[in-house]
C-alpha cells in the first residue's frame, strides 16, 4: 500500500509540475478572490474584521473543488482508467497517493493564500504563524475528504458538478473548526479544542478512504 | 479446470449498460497460445467484449471464466492483472513523457527499470523518450502501448483496433510482434473491422453483429 501511495504521489505531484494548472491557473484565481474579499470588506474594516480565517478558508474551499476535480480528472482521461485499471493498483494505496499529492498541492496553495491574507485581510503574522500547524492539518483532512468525494462524483457517470453539494456535508465540519481555529489564533481562544477535531476528521476520512475507495473505483 | 486449453469460455454472455444490451448472449471459446480476431461494424460490440474479458465490465448474466478467474464473482482485480489492454482511446497520462509512462507502469509492477528502455527502443520510440505523450502523434502513442504491454508482458492481450493509425512499418512491425507474443505462448485477441492480413499466424476469426457472435 505504502509503495503505491508515494508511486501515484509522485506521479501525480510530476503531472502538476508538468502541466502547470497549480501555477497558472489555481493560484491565481485564489489570490484575485482573496483580493476582491479585501475590497469587499473595504479599507475600513480590512484591518479589524474577524472575517479573515473565515474568508481564507471560503477561498481555499473554492481552490480545493478545483483541485479535487482535476486530480480526478487525470484518471478519467480516455484510455487512461482501463489501462491503469489493468496495473492492478491497490485501491487503498492509490487513495492515499493521491490524498498525499493533493494535500501537498493545497499546502503550497494555502501558504500563499495566509501570505495575501496577511497582505489583503490584514490578518497579524504572528497569529497567522501560530494557526498554521491548524490550517495544515485542516488541508489535509479536506484532502482526503475531496479524494474520497471525488472518485464518488467521477469514478462512475456522476457529473464533476455533484462535487461541491456532495461535499458540502464532508466539508462543513472543517471548515467551521479550521475557522475557528484560526480566528482562535488570531485573536485567543480555545486553539487546541477545534484542532483536534481535525486531527480526527483527518484520520476518519483518511480510514474511510482506505477502506471504501476500492468500491467507489469498481462503482 | 486443470489443463484446461480455453483461456477465455463464455456461454451466453449478456452485459448490459443501463438496461441497453452490449452483448447480447455471446458464446466464445478461446485457446491458449491462439491469435484471434474479431471482426464486425461499428457498434457490434467488439469492444464491450474485449472490456468484458479484461474484467473492465461486469457480466450481467451468462457464464464466463477468463485466465482462470470466474466473471461470476470472481476477483476482477486478478483478471486484470493478467491481462493487457490496448484501447483505441490510448492508454497514458498526458502530461507524462514516453519514458515516465513506462516506467510508471513498471514501478507498478514491480518490473525493472531496464525493461523500459528495451520495450521503447523495441517500438521505435528511442528518439521521443521525453516527449510528453499529448505531443506524440497517433501512430507513436500506438507504439507506446505496445511497449506499455511489453513492459506488462501479459498472458492475455486484448487489443481494440490495434492497426488504427498505424502506418505500413508499424502494422508490419505489429504483425512481427504478434508472431513473436503468440510464439512464446501468449493467447491475443484482437478486434478489427476487417479480417487480418498478417502473416504467418492462422487466427482465428469470430465475427459479431447486433452483440452476437458469428464463428465464421
Amino acid at each position: 500500500m505504502t509503495r503505491v501511495a508515494w508511486l501515484v504521489a509522485g506521479k501525480d505531484l510530476r503531472i502538476e509540475a508538468r502541466s502547470r494548472v497549480l501555477l497558472w491557473q489555481v493560484l491565481p484565481f485564489g489570490v484575485i478572490a482573496l483580493l476582491l474579499s479585501g475590497l469587499a470588506l473595504g479599507p475600513t474594516h480590512a484591518g479589524n474584521s474577524t472575517a479573515g480565517p473565515g474568508l481564507f478558508y471560503l477561498v481555499t474551499l473554492f481552490v480545493a473543488l478545483l483541485m479535487i476535480n482535476r486530480s480526478q480528472a487525470l484518471e478519467n482521461a480516455p484510455g487512461t482508467r482501463a489501462s491503469v485499471a489493468t496495473l492492478g493498483l491497490d485501491p487503498a494505496g492509490v487513495f492515499l497517493g493521491k490524498a498525499l499529492a493533493l494535500t501537498v498541492e493545497l499546502w503550497i496553495t494555502g501558504l500563499v493564500l495566509l501570505g495575501g491574507s496577511v497582505l489583503v485581510l490584514h490578518t497579524s503574522l504572528i497569529g497567522t504563524v501560530h494557526a498554521l500547524p491548524s490550517v495544515l492539518v485542516t488541508l489535509a483532512a479536506l484532502a482526503a475528504a475531496g479524494t474520497l468525494y471525488g472518485a464518488l462524483t467521477q469514478g462512475g457517470d456522476g457529473p464533476a458538478t455533484l462535487l461541491p453539494v456532495l461535499t458540502l456535508p464532508a466539508f462543513a465540519p472543517l471548515l467551521i473548526a479550521g475557522e475557528r481555529s484560526y480566528s482562535a489564533a488570531l485573536h485567543g481562544g480555545a486553539l487546541w479544542e477545534w484542532w483536534v477535531i481535525v486531527v480526527v476528521a483527518l484520520v476518519a476520512y483518511t480510514a474511510v478512504g482506505i477502506l471504501l475507495y476500492g468500491v467507489l473505483e469498481e462503482s | 479446470m486443470p489443463g484446461d486449453q480455453a483461456v477465455v469460455r463464455l456461454v451466453n454472455a449478456v452485459v448490459l449498460s443501463k438496461g441497453f444490451p452490449l452483448l447480447s448472449g455471446v458464446n466464445l471459446e478461446v485457446d491458449r497460445g491462439s491469435l484471434s480476431v474479431v471482426t464486425g461494424a461499428n457498434g457490434a460490440g467488439k469492444t464491450s467484449l474485449l472490456r468484458l474479458l479484461a474484467g473492465l465490465d461486469s457480466l450481467t448474466s451468462g457464464e464466463g471464466m477468463v485466465a482462470g478467474v470466474n466473471l461470476n464473482g470472481g476477483d476482477l482485480r486478478l483478471l486484470r492483472r493478467r491481462v493487457g489492454w490496448l484501447g483505441h482511446e490510448g492508454s497514458f497520462y498526458a502530461d507524462l513523457s514516453a519514458r515516465e509512462n513506462l516506467e510508471f507502469a513498471a514501478r507498478a509492477l514491480e518490473r525493472p527499470a531496464d525493461e523500459v528502455g528495451s520495450a521503447l527502443e523495441r517500438v521505435g520510440l528511442t528518439h521521443r523518450v521525453d516527449t510528453t505523450t499529448k505531443q506524440l502523434s497517433a501512430g507513436q502513442r500506438r507504439r507506446l502501448g505496445l511497449a506499455w504491454l511489453l513492459v506488462r508482458r501479459p498472458e492475455l492481450w486484448l487489443l481494440d483496433e490495434p492497426y488504427a493509425s498505424l502506418d505500413d512499418a508499424g502494422r508490419t512491425f505489429f504483425d512481427q510482434l504478434l508472431r513473436e507474443v503468440v510464439a512464446a505462448g501468449a493467447t491475443v485477441v484482437i478486434s478489427a473491422h476487417d479480417p487480418l492480413r498478417s502473416g504467418g499466424i492462422s487466427p482465428q476469426h469470430f465475427h459479431m453483429v447486433g452483440g452476437r457472435m458469428r464463428t465464421t
